[in-house]
């Protein structure tokens, strides 16, 4: 059976799925997204937590994805909000690591010089700081947002739907067509992703 | 009349091992005076600019802005009334020209007209014609014209004193020459307090209506530039020899 014999044959379901996974990536990298950026700002307010902070979003990061859906299992059960936490977890330390370089990487002079005309920590942040650190927080996004894409495909493992539900479909019957049917629209959409976030962070990153 | 600046007794111990930066330094500035702080590198005069505005918080001794305390006044509020430029200018990179003038005015919410009027006339004062530089972006500056727009947006709110830290000391010797002949002109018709750091010696006696001396966190002569010529303070002496070598 052909891939585009099998879409047009199975197109409402091939929505459905792509509908999920566009959601549990949305959702996870929206929250990573609150919580990573006040985060990374805390991190060049206070040095002390970078270290035991970066450390942990780090430890995160090594633990392999199945593993760590399974770990969430018995927190969250099976279904959507556990991959979403996951993906979270996931999501993190690029937002976070971004926001903090971003930041960190501000000219020193500007700073002083924003201090020293009386601006306040916070104007400072939100009239200085993030706009000229954007690119390098979007770049964060950015990363975070493409491997959301190809780690919701593990989502299907837990009953959390998307397009990963086709490839462990797949795997499991042998039939290298149903792989397919899942992991090219998730490859499709990662690439999107890249590109639409890669053209929005060319325009926010500063040319000196 | 009060002065534009008033200091007691200033005193900086580093927190960290209490190494004494600046000891027992007073002076005071009146409006239209330009009191320059001449000094070695490290000799404490970038240290005594961060404490009037507080940059740096002093461990003793008391500064008083136009008349107030500036330890009994919130520092940002203290800060948006003394003017600050520095050598490295510290321009906002994605700031226009006029957004970066009309900073302060913003952050006190001057109405917009107001703020594009004082732009105009700030860009005029510094030699940049306004139609001209109000909407270029830093990047698009020379090394020169960042400066003028440096000082442009000290002065922005008209504050009663303005601080100096080598403001010209990195550009081009034609630059700074063209910008201090400048900048000399500005002083008598600002008529502002002012206090000028330095570690060049003819910029300082060009610049100032009185020289401060500083060697290791000391005030160590205080007088007019006619005065330190005449000097026999060591320091001073070793000044003006150096002076004299680069001619």
């Amino acid at each position: 059976m052909s891939l585009l014999s099998f879409y047009s044959r199975n197109t409402a379901e091939l929505l459905g799925l792509t509908w999920q996974h566009v959601y549990l990536v949305a959702v996870s990298t929206g929250a990573a997204i609150m919580v990573g950026v006040p985060l990374g700002v805390a991190l060049t307010r206070r040095p002390a937590w970078r270290a035991p902070v970066l450390g942990l979003a780090n430890v995160f990061q090594t633990i392999p994805s199945l593993a760590l859906f399974g770990f969430l299992i018995p927190l969250f059960g099976i279904g959507a909000w556990t991959a979403i936490t996951a993906l979270i977890v996931y999501a993190l330390l690029p937002i976070i690591r971004n926001t903090y370089t971003g930041i960190a990487g501000v000219d020193p002079a500007v700073r002083e010089a924003g201090r020293g005309m009386g601006m306040t920590d916070r104007e400072l942040l939100r009239l200085v700081e993030l706009p000229l650190a954007a690119g390098v927080i979007l770049a964060g996004i950015r990363v975070a947002t493409v491997v959301s894409v190809g780690v919701a495909t593990i989502g299907a493992a837990i009953g959390a739907g998307g397009l990963g539900v086709y490839i462990f479909r797949g795997v499991a019957t042998v039939d290298d067509t149903l792989i397919m049917a899942g992991a090219l629209p998730a490859a499709l959409l990662a690439l999107a992703a890249d590109a639409a976030l890669g053209i929005a962070e060319r325009r926010l990153a500063w040319q000196r | 009349m009060t002065a534009a600046l008033e200091v007691r007794g200033l005193k900086y111990a580093l927190p960290a091992d209490g190494r004494i930066l600046v000891q027992n330094v007073s002076f005071t500035v009146g409006l239209g005076e330009t009191l320059v702080l001449l000094g070695r590198s490290g000799s404490g005069k970038t240290t005594t600019l961060k404490l009037i505005n507080r940059l740096l918080e002093p461990t003793a001794g008391e500064v008083l802005v136009a008349g107030q305390r500036a330890a009994a006044l919130e520092s940002t509020r203290l800060r948006r009334r003394i003017g600050y430029v520095i050598q490295e200018v510290g321009l906002f990179p994605h700031f226009t020209v006029a957004q970066n003038v009309g900073l302060v005015p913003r952050l006190e919410r001057w109405p917009a007209d107001r703020i594009a009027a004082r732009v105009s006339e700030l860009l005029a004062l510094v030699g940049l014609d306004p139609s001209a530089f109000q909407a270029r972006y830093p990047h698009e500056l020379s090394g020169g014209q960042r400066q003028r727009v440096g000082v442009a947006r000290a002065l922005a709110a008209d504050p009663p004193l303005l601080l100096l830290d080598e403001p010209f000391g990195a550009l081009d010797p034609i630059t700074r020459v063209e910008l201090q002949r400048e900048f000399h002109g500005l002083e008598r018709r600002l008529g502002k307090g002012m206090v000028f750091v330095t570690h060049d010696v003819r910029e300082g006696l060009l610049l100032g209506t009185r020289i401060g001396l500083m060697q290791q966190g000391r005030l160590v002569f205080l007088g007019t530039p006619g005065e330190f010529r005449a000097s026999t303070q060591p320091e001073a002496v070793a000044f003006m020899g150096a002076a004299d070598e680069a001619r």
